[in-house]
């Protein structure tokens, strides 16, 4: 029930609402573009994260097991003996093979047996058992609908295919109808593909379905499979998905909280300064019988209904920033991350329910101190002729931010939780905290040294800024979240990429490179390819790798093995530990930070991968840095590799030149001598270096975004500051100007507090966000991504940001005054503030 | 005969040419050491007199002399350095600022004027000593009555010795008492200073300190009626 006396209340505070929206419209704002962030980042996350669980289930059908190995696959020997356990009620064997299309592009080919993948999955595989005389052609080929419309192909056309025998001519017997699958995709006999794909005796999974009564989770642990095969449930599956992505989609929610949270101090400024200028108003609302609980309520019940407001229309925003994030980046954000290729945005009702909420309550966070001031206004003062905006003192909460402080270092100590830096992400927000209640101080500070200028103008900036310490601060605080976010983000990224750049220089020596195109799995080098290189005119040296797959838990993403010459030394690996001592019996193998992180392996230790089919242990000699997957990678030596697996048979490779040779036409000879089509990639040094580092630009360009969003929502809040303060002071403009003050002199005295506000908050911003980044940097990224970077400021381009930081502040200060000084103003001294 | 201090001569001023001018074709002069009483019914235009006055408004017609001076031909700056120099002010709501101490307060005129430190350091103790606040130099304006701040605008209108002083109401959030000294230090240092001014009041005791009060129409000063 509200009180007639509330009531009251409310109807004043809508009154000045109607009076001034401006103000309510910049709050409201503030918290949509927040939410909107916030809402935009998780809902293509999930989107895609939906996608790809829908996939991996299209994939699966209704196997209750997919027993699966590495790309490469495993013997089909495994097949039968499966399809014989008495707990399996179906087996259907499948080889997945990305095939190079000649003329570009590849297409996703799928063999399979379509009578028992019929009894799997009837909705799309029972197409294909209706057409299993068609499929026993070894040409024979099954387009999906969407395969044949991109393709342009129809039924009893061809698609002509790269096999590592040469191009090959397919015949499309048939096209699935629209429903059967959204996948672009085609699919032949297993056997014919295993003989196409040079994959004779490979299978790439085999589907089971068990029998009714058959726990899939516990059948899975009693299987006996070759090493490097695991047998999943379709959950297990999507968990490795969501494993892979889950750091950089948690990192980016993060930021998008940092935007919110930029949003909450702006609420807080806007409220703060709205409570100091109408001290009056609520003073009046005292003295005719509101309680001070009621001006705390209607504070905050302003506040609630400027977060649902902006929680609405951020919902709304973000959920279109979603569809359009999705069309132009893709459901992985441009990281790379996830190759699910269309994706819808879709979102739970209660998720977007949540976001309007998260609106209200960090809208509430942000009125709640300006509402206890509001309350505590003593009428009696506040309604006295003379009595300015009373300006509260430098708030003394030294103690408090200390013990903040204190709590957000040791924080960032706190190993990760559930694989997550959830201690840095709490040592960050404890850090804020305590950062934010010492601008007070750190203003005060700054204006004590500020020393005391002859100019009475520049005298009077300081003397006003002195005297409303704490009113500067509340308008700061805003752009002190903001702006040492932006120079944690900026120097974690930075630090990223100089330390990404200068890897690639270590672990690009040669001049060429070459190798199988991401899923070109019908195509790989030999020996012969590699004697054929060495011998083209300006080689002077070649060198051939294995990069393949390797499961080593059941959970985790698969990690890469990585089979090259390692020489006596690690042959220009980036290592950065050594083991003290070795066991001298075992092939040595090199770990990388993710593998140490991730599975415990230590310099020193020992790490058992399957090699062939077979676990093959290998002493850690050291821990190498790799920023090429975040997942784990273990290098080991080429011929420890071929001896164990017994083939010879290579993914990459890299070509040095001779003295004198040009390194486009070196290039331009391999790829012309080994062929391959679009299935080999033959790049030189430059070329490799800078799509790299593109690719790297394109991950991180949104995090640039919303950082760039949180900073205009902290230079948005120092000019509702300014803007506020210059309106409430049109009195002392007019009082200046009638003391021979000239209006230019009025507006540089406000672009001087500007400017020197600013400057504090962005120097104080500046010292936050450098202690910022080395949890980010140390803890965060490292238990994130499982890699170390080298810690490196970017004093440039933060110099620029803060300079037109600072500059901008100024602009805007000086415009805010123009409105309070218009002629009309010398009247103000007229009016009873 | 000496210049007066202050001549206006036919001042018109319309807000709305579809209305009648608020001020219309007044004339009269202020002697150098004067300080006049001026009163009127609310919106006669007795504000409008005092911004044209100090040059924060143009009139669209008529003179205004200060010194002999002609304000009409002077761009902003030269009215604003005009202002600076040779006139002072006090309000009804005192308009000190509340983030100055009082003799930052009092010095600001000195201050902007360019005079020497030294100086405005003597000035602003003495002209405090003679509003009766030579105690109170350190102290912030919120320690302070209301017609101690007021004592304090007074001060801050005299420190650089204007010619002209204009007070519009300076006594309107005084108690009587209060009033009553305010408006005597007003007078009495005005004319010790050497300057002449103008006092708007609606109050015939606050008239009475002046040395003539005038009734003010719009049109012209006409002497105060009696009762």
């Amino acid at each position: 029930m509200v009180s007639a006396t509330l009531r009251v209340a409310f109807a004043v505070f809508a009154a000045q609402v109607r009076d001034r929206p401006l103000r309510l419209l910049v709050s409201i704002g503030a918290i949509a573009v927040g939410v909107a962030l916030a809402a935009a980042v998780h809902l293509v996350n999930e989107s895609a994260l939906a996608e790809f669980s829908r996939a991996t289930r299209e994939l699966s059908g209704s196997a209750d097991l997919v027993v699966r190995g590495t790309r490469a696959g495993f013997d089909e020997a495994l097949y039968p003996q499966l399809a014989k356990l008495d707990g399996v009620a179906v087996a259907s064997p499948v080889l997945a093979r990305e095939a190079p299309l000649v003329g570009g592009g590849s297409l996703p080919l799928e063999g399979v047996d379509p009578l028992a993948a019929a009894a799997i999955r009837p909705a799309l595989y029972g197409e294909l058992a209706g057409l299993y005389v068609a499929l026993q052609e070894p040409d024979a080929l099954v387009l999906s609908a969407r395969a044949a419309r991109e393709l342009g192909v129809r039924q009893g056309g061809t698609v002509a295919v790269q096999g590592p025998a040469g191009a090959r001519t397919l015949r499309v017997v048939a096209v699935l109808p629209e429903g059967a699958t959204g996948r672009r995709i085609g699919y032949m006999d297993v056997g014919s593909l295993q003989w196409f794909a040079a994959g004779l005796g490979q299978l790439s999974r085999i589907d089971l379905r068990l029998r009714s009564g058959v726990d899939p989770a516990r059948y899975a642990t009693t299987l006996r499979l070759p090493s490097g095969v695991d047998a999943l449930t379709p959950d297990v599956e999507e968990t490795r998905a969501s494993n892979l992505t889950r750091a950089y989609r948690v990192n980016l929610d993060m930021l998008a909280l940092v935007a919110l949270l930029t949003g909450a101090f702006l609420v807080y400024a806007t409220q703060a300064l709205a409570v100091m200028r109408r001290r009056r108003q609520l003073a009046l609302l005292r003295a005719l019988g509101v309680r001070a609980t009621e001006v705390r309520v209607a504070v905050i019940v302003e506040g609630a209904l400027t977060g649902a407001l902006g929680g609405l229309a951020g919902t709304a925003l973000g959920w279109m920033i979603a569809v359009l994030t999705l069309r132009l980046l893709g459901g992985d954000l441009g990281s790379g991350l996830l190759q699910a290729s269309t994706v819808a945005v879709t979102a739970r009702p209660v998720v977007l329910v949540a976001f309007v909420l998260l609106g209200v309550f960090v809208a509430v966070a942000g009125a709640w101190m300006p509402a206890r001031h509001a309350a505590t206004i003593a009428p009696a003062r506040a309604l006295k002729a003379g009595d300015d905006e009373a300006i509260p003192g430098p708030v003394a909460r030294l103690p408090l931010a200390g013990v903040l402080l204190a709590a957000g270092a040791g924080a960032a100590f706190l190993p990760p939780m559930h694989g997550l830096p959830l201690g840095g992400y709490a040592s960050i927000a404890l850090l804020l905290a305590g950062g934010v209640l010492l601008v007070p101080a750190f203003v005060g500070v700054a204006l004590a040294h500020a020393g005391a200028p002859r100019a009475p103008i520049a005298g009077l900036v300081l003397a006003r800024l002195r005297g409303a310490i704490a009113q500067s601060a509340v308008s700061l605080a805003a752009i002190v979240v903001s702006f040492s976010l932006m120079v944690a983000m900026a120097t974690m990224v930075h630090s990223f990429r100089d330390s990404f750049e200068r890897w690639l220089g270590e672990v690009l020596p040669a001049d060429v490179y070459l190798r199988l195109a991401p899923g070109a799995d019908t195509w790989d080098l030999g020996p012969a390819e590699g004697a054929a290189l060495a011998a083209l005119p300006g080689v002077a040296r070649v060198e051939l790798r294995r990069t393949l797959p390797v499961s080593l838990a059941r959970e985790q993403p698969p990690v890469t093995l990585i089979a090259r010459p390692l020489g006596g030394e690690a042959g220009g690996l980036p290592v950065i530990a050594r083991a003290a001592s070795l066991d001298a019996s075992l092939p040595r193998a090199y770990v990388s930070e993710a593998l140490r992180d991730l599975y415990g392996v230590v310099p020193g230790g020992s790490v058992t991968v399957p090699v062939g089919g077979k676990p093959v242990r290998f002493a850690v000699a050291g821990l190498w840095r790799d920023y090429a997957r975040s997942t784990g990678s273990i290098v080991v030596d080429l011929l420890d590799f071929e001896r164990l697996s017994g083939t010879r048979r290579y993914t990459e490779g890299s070509v040095w030149l001779a003295p004198g040779a040009d390194g486009e036409a070196v290039r331009a000879a391999v790829a012309a001598r080994l062929g391959g089509g679009e299935a080999l990639q033959v790049t030189t040094t430059g070329t490799l270096r800078a799509r790299a580092l593109e690719a790297f630009d394109r991950a991180f360009a949104i995090t640039y975004a919303i950082e760039a969003v949180a900073v205009g929502i902290g230079l948005l809040g120092v000019v509702l500051a300014f803007a506020v303060q210059a309106l409430a002071r049109r009195a002392e403009f007019g009082m200046l100007r009638h003391l021979g003050l000239r209006r230019r002199e009025v507006l540089g005295m406000l672009a001087g507090e500007g400017a020197f506000m600013a400057a504090v908050g962005v120097v104080y911003g500046l010292l936050l966000g450098l202690g910022l980044s080395v949890v980010l940097v140390h803890v965060v990224n490292r238990q994130s991504f499982h890699w170390t970077l080298d810690y490196v400021v970017p004093i440039g381009s933060l110099g620029i940001v803060a300079t037109a930081l600072v500059a901008a502040a100024a602009v805007t200060a000086g415009l805010t005054g123009r409105i309070a000084t218009s002629d009309a103003v010398v009247r103000a001294v007229r009016e009873d503030w | 005969m000496a210049a007066a201090l202050l001549a206006v001569e036919g001042l018109v001023r319309r807000y709305r040419a579809d209305r009648p001018a608020v001020i219309d074709g007044l004339g009269f002069t202020l002697e150098p050491g004067e300080w006049v009483a001026v009163m009127g019914e609310s919106g006669v235009g007795k504000s409008t007199l005092l911004n044209l006055i100090a040059g924060l408004d143009s009139p669209d017609a008529g003179s205004i002399r200060l010194d002999g001076r002609e304000l009409a031909g002077l761009d902003d700056d030269a009215l604003t350095l005009l202002r600076r120099e040779s006139m002072g002010f006090v309000f009804q709501a005192f308009h000190v600022l509340p983030y100055l101490s009082v003799g930052r307060n009092v010095a600001l005129p000195l201050e902007l004027n360019g005079v020497p430190a030294a100086s405005i350091a003597t000035r602003v103790a003495t002209v405090l000593a003679d509003v009766g606040l030579g105690d109170a130099l350190d102290r912030l304006p919120r320690e302070l009555s209301g017609g101690e701040m007021q004592r304090v605008a007074i001060a801050r209108a005299l420190v650089h010795r204007p010619r002209l002083v204009l007070a519009d109401e300076p006594t309107g959030n005084l108690d009587p008492r209060s009033a009553t000294q305010v408006l005597e230090l007003l007078a009495r240092t005005v004319r010790a200073y050497g300057g002449g001014g103008l006092l708007i009041t609606h109050s015939r005791a606050a008239a009475a300190t002046a040395d003539r009060a005038v009734e003010f129409d719009g049109r012209a000063f006409r002497p105060l009626s009696p009762g």
